[in-house]
């Protein structure tokens, strides 16, 4: 054997040794799976914003033809892996720990497999960097080793530092799966082909693969695929869990560490996942988007544990039928490692972009987690944590959620890769208790900044609210003035002026007063914008937006005599108010019942011929509505003026004023005016 | 077809409580033999009074406390403090100086902190501190070892001291500890040639019980029980602090370091009180610094104290300075410069 | 028998009186010199309200009640807070927590509101009410909610003459999911199968 350029292994601390159970799914080469009956396209299979349809239900697709295009910066698009048609937009079941349901396309193979017109790069040399890094987008491709995080995105965030070493993560560290395996085995040529790609867009100083040394073929098919390569090199790491994490696999073969605040990127190392550089140099040299994956389906309820390339979407029953899925002994389900994987409800949840492996697991296999004992302090947790945490603190903290204890002890800083919950003697869900946590602590930081914003909203209403209140009593002051000097002037002049009723009232009560007055502006403007434009010509029966009128007078109608008589049973029977409030309620059905007939002949009359003028209804409306408007805003004043009196009028006679029968008279006056002007608004 | 839904990771290794409390209690077994080979049945009688006491007062607790009964006591803790104090007091006590210590332990040791895992102080050695304040004289009458095969005490009489109150004065003689520390005209050869019993190297008595011990803790060692830092930390700073000072083998001796690494509670202390993982320090740094500190202080409390062994008052000590320890050996998290210690600031 | 001449007294108060001097006067600089500059009250109490601004709790608004609060009302009126804004409240002013006063309201889920828009008539009613103008809309226009901004504070509904407008609960999706916390063993009631904590799905 040639010599293996030796380079330094950092090893990272803690970490576990898993059973591998490796062998059971390395045993055939890769499989390709028929064609399932469906396919089922989560819109979100990656990290970030889910994509959006393009297509619509019913229509027909080629393979490969785009479904569903990214929406914002981290996102990914979405192919059709088949040609066919595709049936709905639907919820359906999809690989979340949750076991909620997601929308996804539905897409019905028609067999044909009928590729669209694929546009591959002839020279990718030749090719600019932004060119390929679009390529890769408009791909769909993303981290296919768990985390789904858009390659593009990855490469493109790159601003200030230059990449100078690419790592490409095959150590694939979790139990049971061997997808990356059996890739690098069969399709080294391809692997090899995509890291070119990446060379030549990144121009890495180094590319570093590397591998745990528990594949001995894949290190040496690489190592063969790799030979004269210029700066290309096959580590072996050795196998502890979870070196297949990438910010250990970095350290694991650069020393290199990553500040807790930053990326890879930012100082200058990018990782990616074997399966994911395939998909670039599909992508590239053949024009592919990602429409399938190397997925391991292994566990003991499989009697033919293996590889296969099946496409996304394909739901799992279909895969696990192909492995030959023993329905009597199948108890757990897991997409995954055992390590990190989630359990699933259902075997119709899909393969999606990061669906690795899937797990039939016997209850002897996955038995049911033993009831957990109390923490003994052991510090088992803490000697297994890759990143030297203290599990057992934040075990406490998360337990009593001091979220400022648990921020402190850099809880978000956590890889969730099970190595404490491994070790733990008494069984206790460390995991669990640090996922809750920081969703937790994540909710409530979107709450407070919520609340923060709706704070500021709210301040910045209230001072639009009280400039507009000051602006209007600054006119209102101005105006007063203007009517006091008027009327001096006015006295002075003339020796006894008819009176008018709204004087003669203002001199009796203040309030009355300043409502006239308050009257007489609106009146006046409402007229000044009104009547110079032009004449009300007489209205004009236009059918159609009468109509309108006509219904949404009837709906506030039936609203309000919906609410009057809602608050009429929290009324005393005979009290005042009670009584007030029938006579309100009587009223207001009656003019409901005008409405009504008034709506009723207004459809039933003939309708207004469509073409019996060239002018369109838009032409004809401000006339009308103008003639509208002002009555409307009359029929408001006037109820408006009817509630103020009504109010005053209470608070005389709570506090047993001697004006309460001019008061009250004043409110019979208005609600008869009112009465008097929705009538002649009903019979206009 | 219903499917287990669980939290990941969903596997898990080998070692669990049930399995460590198992363990360790296996692994006090050949310390048991050699104190009965030497002091009698006392010592097995001691063992059992005390698991029966133990496990009643937990399951009174549990009841009042109403927790299930039957998931706690299978978790052993309980036997665990029971056999270590029962093992750390004379053989043949009087079956009362047992039942209030093992129900101390039990209650006010451990469950009235919140059961296991919550006691900040070592529960048996709690109890056996409170036996040696309250009772002097019953926790130093110890019997004297016999000779090799030599019962010294058949099981009657061992029955009939502990439960009846028979009187065992004739049998009962200092330790080792006490007599160094009580002799102040003797050299040590003198010492050793007029009190046969106590000579370490001739295999008698309190040095076979302290390798039995050594055996114990070693098979706890490869069994990956217990970690090697606190042990070592311990009988390291203990031999070092003896070396220190040893002034020879005259009259004022305090004893060579052979004596001491070999005499009293040195080994059960080195392998199974500085090694218990709630009342330790959780690190292994911080467990060096945790058993270097008990060695020092049993030191100290040996030649200078008032009490002729100092394993359990040391213990109690560092118990105190254990999150004290554990907040000075906080390790870096990775991607952060330095350790975060202390508090978080509260807004 | 004169040991404790006057003498020596004096020499003993003074010598007290000069270190009760000397230490007051460190105290008194270092209270001065490490003076903590707080943010006032009120706008710590206002910042741990959840600023709905629904009124439920009789104030116009989330500050007025937190001014309320500073000046001795109970901290038990707020609904759309509910029991953690009470235990926060309790903690910040170091006073027992207490139970939601139901009078104003019960504790809900938190809900977003919903015009159902073919029912809108247009009248911007729903606009003016809202606290923290989420409602998008013009006269005889359709308004609709921007439910980011929404606080669920209800405010809309009533106004509404047409009653188009409802208050969902926000739903769950798989990106608001939230992972729950083990049941323990040690608080609650025991559960001693495992499968218990998840509940078994079919």
């Amino acid at each position: 054997m040639s010599a293996i350029p030796l380079r330094t292994i950092h090893d990272f601390p803690g970490g576990v040794h898993p059973q591998e159970n490796k062998e059971q799914s390395t045993r055939t080469p890769i499989a390709i799976p028929p064609l399932p009956a469906r396919l089922v396209l989560p819109l979100n299979q990656h990290s970030g914003a889910p994509a959006q349809p393009v297509v619509s239900a019913g229509e027909h697709v080629l393979k490969g033809q785009l479904l569903a295009k990214a929406t914002g910066f981290v996102s990914a698009p979405v192919h059709a892996p088949t040609s066919g048609t595709i049936s709905s937009l639907e919820m359906h079941p999809v690989p979340h720990w949750s076991g909620l349901e997601e929308s996804c396309l539905i897409l019905l193979p028609d067999g044909k497999d009928e590729w669209c017109s694929l546009s591959p790069i002839e020279d990718y040399r030749t090719a600019e960097r932004e060119e390929l890094v679009e390529r890769i987008h408009d791909a769909g491709i993303v981290g296919l080793g768990g985390a789904g995080f858009p390659a593009a995105v990855k490469m493109s965030s790159r601003k200030a530092s230059k990449i100078h070493t690419l790592v490409v993560n095959g150590a694939e560290c979790e139990p049971y799966i061997t997808a990356d395996d059996m890739l690098m085995r069969e399709r080294a040529a391809q692997l090899v082909s995509g890291i070119e790609i990446l060379q030549h867009m990144l121009a890495p100083e180094q590319v570093l693969i590397g591998i745990e040394d528990n594949k001995p073929e894949a290190i040496a098919t690489m190592e063969k695929a790799c030979a004269g390569k210029a700066g290309i090199e096959v580590c072996t790491v050795p196998t502890k869990y979870p070196s297949g994490d990438a910010q250990r696999l970095i350290w694991l073969l650069t020393g290199k560490e990553v500040p807790n605040d930053s990326r890879s990127v930012d100082i200058g190392i990018l990782c990616y996942n074997v399966g994911t550089i395939v998909a670039v140099h599909d992508a590239i040299v053949h024009g592919k988007p990602l429409i399938s994956r190397i997925t391991t389906l292994t566990g003991s309820a499989l009697s033919r544990p293996g590889n296969v390339e099946a496409l996304i979407g394909t739901p799992a029953e279909h895969l696990l039928v192909f492995a030959g899925i023993d329905n009597d002994t199948f108890h757990t389900l897991i997409q995954g490692g055992p390590m990190m994987g989630h359990t699933l409800d259902t075997t119709a949840v899909p393969v999606i972009k990061t669906s690795n492996c899937f797990i039939a697991g016997t209850a002897q296999e996955f038995p049911a987690a033993p009831p957990a004992q109390a923490c003994i302090r052991c510090g088992l947790c803490a000697d297994a944590c890759p990143i030297e945490l203290l599990p057992q603190q934040l075990h406490w903290y998360a337990k009593s959620q001091n979220h400022d204890q648990l921020q402190h002890h850099n809880l978000f800083d956590c890889i969730e890769c099970g190595a404490c919950a491994y070790v733990c003697p008494s069984a206790i869900p460390l995991v669990q208790y640090y996922r809750a946590a920081k969703d937790e602590i994540r909710t409530h930081k979107a709450r407070t900044e919520k609340s923060e914003r709706s704070r500021v909203r709210f301040e910045q209403r209230q001072a639009r609210l009280e400039a507009a209140a000051a602006e209007k009593e600054a006119r209102r002051k101005a105006n007063a003035e203007k009517a006091r000097k008027l009327k001096e002037a006015k006295a002075a002049a003339a020796t006894a002026p008819e009176k008018s009723e709204a004087k003669a009232e203002a001199e009796a009560d203040p309030i009355q007063a300043a409502i006239q007055r308050a009257k007489a502006k609106k009146a006046a403007r409402a007229a000044g914008t009104d009547s110079p434009a032009k004449p009300a010509k007489p209205a004009r029966p236009q059918l159609s937006p009468k109509q309108k009128e006509l219904k949404i007078q009837l709906s506030m109608a039936k609203a309000q005599l919906k609410k009057s008589e809602r608050a009429l049973p929290q009324m005393e029977e005979g009290s005042p108010e009670a009584n007030k409030l029938k006579d309100d309620i009587a009223l207001v059905q009656k003019q409901l019942e005008q409405l009504q007939t008034e709506f009723d002949a207004a459809s039933s009359a003939p309708a207004e011929a469509p073409a019996a003028t060239e002018k369109p209804v838009k032409a004809k409306k401000p006339a009308l509505s103008d003639d509208e408007k002002k009555r409307k805003i009359e029929l408001a004043m006037k109820k408006a003026a009817l509630k103020k009196a009504e109010r005053a009028l209470a608070v005389a006679e709570e506090a047993g004023s001697d004006q309460v029968d001019t008061l009250r008279q004043a409110r019979d006056e208005k609600r008869q005016a009112l009465a008097d002007a929705e009538n002649t608004g009903v019979q206009a | 077809m219903a499917l287990i839904r669980q939290t990941s990771p969903h596997a898990s290794g080998k070692n669990h409580t049930n399995h460590i409390m198992r363990m360790v209690i296996v692994a006090l077994v050949p310390a048991l033999f050699v104190q009965m080979w030497f002091f009698g049945w006392g010592a097995l009688v001691n063992v059992l009074w005390c698991s029966v006491v133990a496990l009643g007062a937990e399951a009174f607790v549990l009841t009042l406390r109403k927790r299930p009964l039957a998931f706690y006591l299978k978790d052993g803790s309980a036997l665990v403090t029971a056999w270590l104090l029962a093992m750390a007091i004379p053989p043949g006590s009087p079956w009362w100086l047992t039942f209030v210590g093992v129900s101390f332990a039990i209650i006010f040791g451990k469950q009235l902190y919140g059961g296991m895992g919550q006691n900040p102080f070592n529960p048996a050695m709690l109890a056996y501190v409170l036996l040696l304040i309250s009772f002097p004289v019953e926790m130093t009458s110890w019997l004297a070892p016999q000779g090799a095969g030599v019962d010294p005490m058949g099981l009657t009489d061992s029955l009939q001291a502990i439960f009846a109150g028979h009187s065992i004065d004739g049998w009962t003689m200092a330790t080792p500890l006490d007599v160094v520390r009580e002799n102040k005209s003797l050299t040590m050869a003198e010492l050793w040639t007029e009190k046969p019993q106590l000579d370490g190297l001739t295999g008698i008595g309190w040095v076979w019980v302290n390798l039995a011990f050594l055996a114990g803790g070693l098979f706890l060692l490869k069994q990956k029980i217990i970690s090697w830092h606190a042990p070592v930390g311990m009988l390291a700073a203990l031999g070092v602090m003896s070396l220190l000072f040893w002034n020879g083998t005259g009259s004022g001796s305090h004893g060579s370091p052979i004596f001491h690494l070999l005499s009293g509670a040195a080994m059960m202390g080195a392998f199974f009180i500085v090694t218990d993982p709630v009342s330790g320090a959780t690190s292994n740094k911080g467990r060096l610094i945790f058993g270097a500190g008990v060695g020092i202080l049993t030191y100290i409390i040996r030649v200078w104290g008032g009490y002729p062994d100092g394993v359990a008052f040391a213990t109690l000590l560092m118990n105190m300075a254990a999150p004290a320890i554990d907040y000075w050996t906080q390790p870096r998290t990775y991607g952060h410069r330095k350790p975060k210690r202390g508090m978080a600031k509260s807004e | 028998m004169d040991v404790l001449s006057l003498e020596s007294v004096i020499y003993a108060l003074l010598a007290l009186l000069a270190l009760a001097l000397v230490f007051g006067a460190i105290l008194g600089f270092a209270s001065e010199r490490f003076k903590v500059e707080g943010n006032p009250i009120v706008d710590q109490i206002n910042d741990l309200l959840p600023q709905t601004q629904c009124g439920q709790c009789g104030h116009p608004g989330c500050k007025p009640y937190a001014e309320g609060i500073a000046n001795g009302e109970p901290i038990n009126k707020c609904p759309p807070g509910g029991q953690a804004t009470i235990n926060a409240l309790a903690d910040l002013l170091d006073l027992e927590p207490m139970a939601l006063d139901d009078e104003h309201g019960e504790e809900k889920p938190p809900m977003v509101a919903n015009i159902r828009e073919d029912e809108c008539i247009g009248c911007t009613k729903c606009i003016q009410a809202c606290p923290v103008d989420a409602i998008l809309g013009a006269a005889k226009q359709m308004h609709t909610v921007i439910t980011d901004e929404c606080t669920g504070c209800d405010l809309c509904v009533e106004p509404c003459p047409v009653d188009c407008i409802d208050m969902v609960p926000i739903a769950t999706t798989t990106q608001n999911w939230q992972w729950p916390l083990p049941s323990s063993s040690e608080q609650s009631g025991m559960q001693l199968i495992a499968t218990d904590k998840q509940g078994e799905v079919a």
